[in-house]
């Protein structure tokens, strides 16, 4: 019963991360969208728990990184997907979890 | 001349998420318009409005950040980045944009409105500001 979670919330305005990942299980991802991207921004602060992840899948939205100028400034471990990967995520999974 | 006031506008949110971005650089394009003391203050999650290099064409807004950089056309001379917001995330001057303006009293000679500060510094241009606009 694997979950997908979006985050679209900054790490570093609130705790809506931190609270996703606190409630992840293994086989789960966690999809990046919007101001979530920021969290996978290497050097961050926020960057550290979102490595420290363990049995999870994390993936960040391609068009969210562009338009903030995180292209190559993503760590490494997360999966860089498309509007077209962000359907088969949905579809892969069983449900699917928008943190806001 | 008595009537120039020193305004600061604080930007502290992330460029695309919200539209507070946006409509801070509407309003400070008006207040410049108005020959005003213009100042703006970047911290927290705003420094991402100065992180270099959007592309938004997969996204499908418009790119606003050039009109960062034509702030210096409108007099804008000050632009405050507090260094603990960008060492938190990860990010350096190197990382922003190119802002700069003409010195009239230096020949017009270009000069760079970045100006990377302390929280402590910032707190005190804010106390030194006649109004504070906050996004």
């Amino acid at each position: 019963m694997a979950m997908l979670h979006t985050v679209n919330k900054s790490p570093y305005q609130c705790n809506t991360l931190e609270s996703c990942l606190n409630h992840t299980q293994e086989g789960d991802v966690v999809l990046l969208i919007e101001d979530g991207v920021y969290a996978a921004a290497k050097g961050g602060r926020a960057a550290d728990a979102l490595a420290a992840a363990k049995g999870v899948k994390i993936c960040a939205l391609s068009a969210d990184v562009k338009a903030r100028g995180l292209d190559g400034r993503i760590i490494d471990g997360v999966e860089i997907v498309d509007y077209a990967g962000f359907v088969d995520l949905v579809t892969e999974t069983d449900k699917t979890q928008a943190w806001l | 001349m008595s009537d120039v006031k020193k305004f600061l506008y604080v930007n502290r949110k992330a460029p695309h998420g919200t539209i507070y971005a946006l409509e801070s650089l509407e309003v400070v394009l008006i207040g410049a318009a108005f020959e005003q003391d213009v100042a703006l203050a970047f911290l927290d999650d705003g420094v991402f409005q100065l992180l270099k290099g959007w592309d938004t064409s997969e996204l499908g807004s418009k790119n606003f950040q050039p009109a960062y950089t034509a702030l210096g056309d409108y007099d804008i001379q000050k632009v405050y980045v507090e260094r603990e917001s960008l060492e938190e995330r990860g990010l350096s001057e190197d990382d922003l944009l190119e802002m700069v303006y003409e010195d009239e009293d230096d020949d017009w000679a270009e000069k760079s409105s970045i100006r990377i500060v302390s929280r402590e510094e910032l707190a005190k241009i804010m106390q030194d500001s006649d109004v504070v606009l906050s996004f």
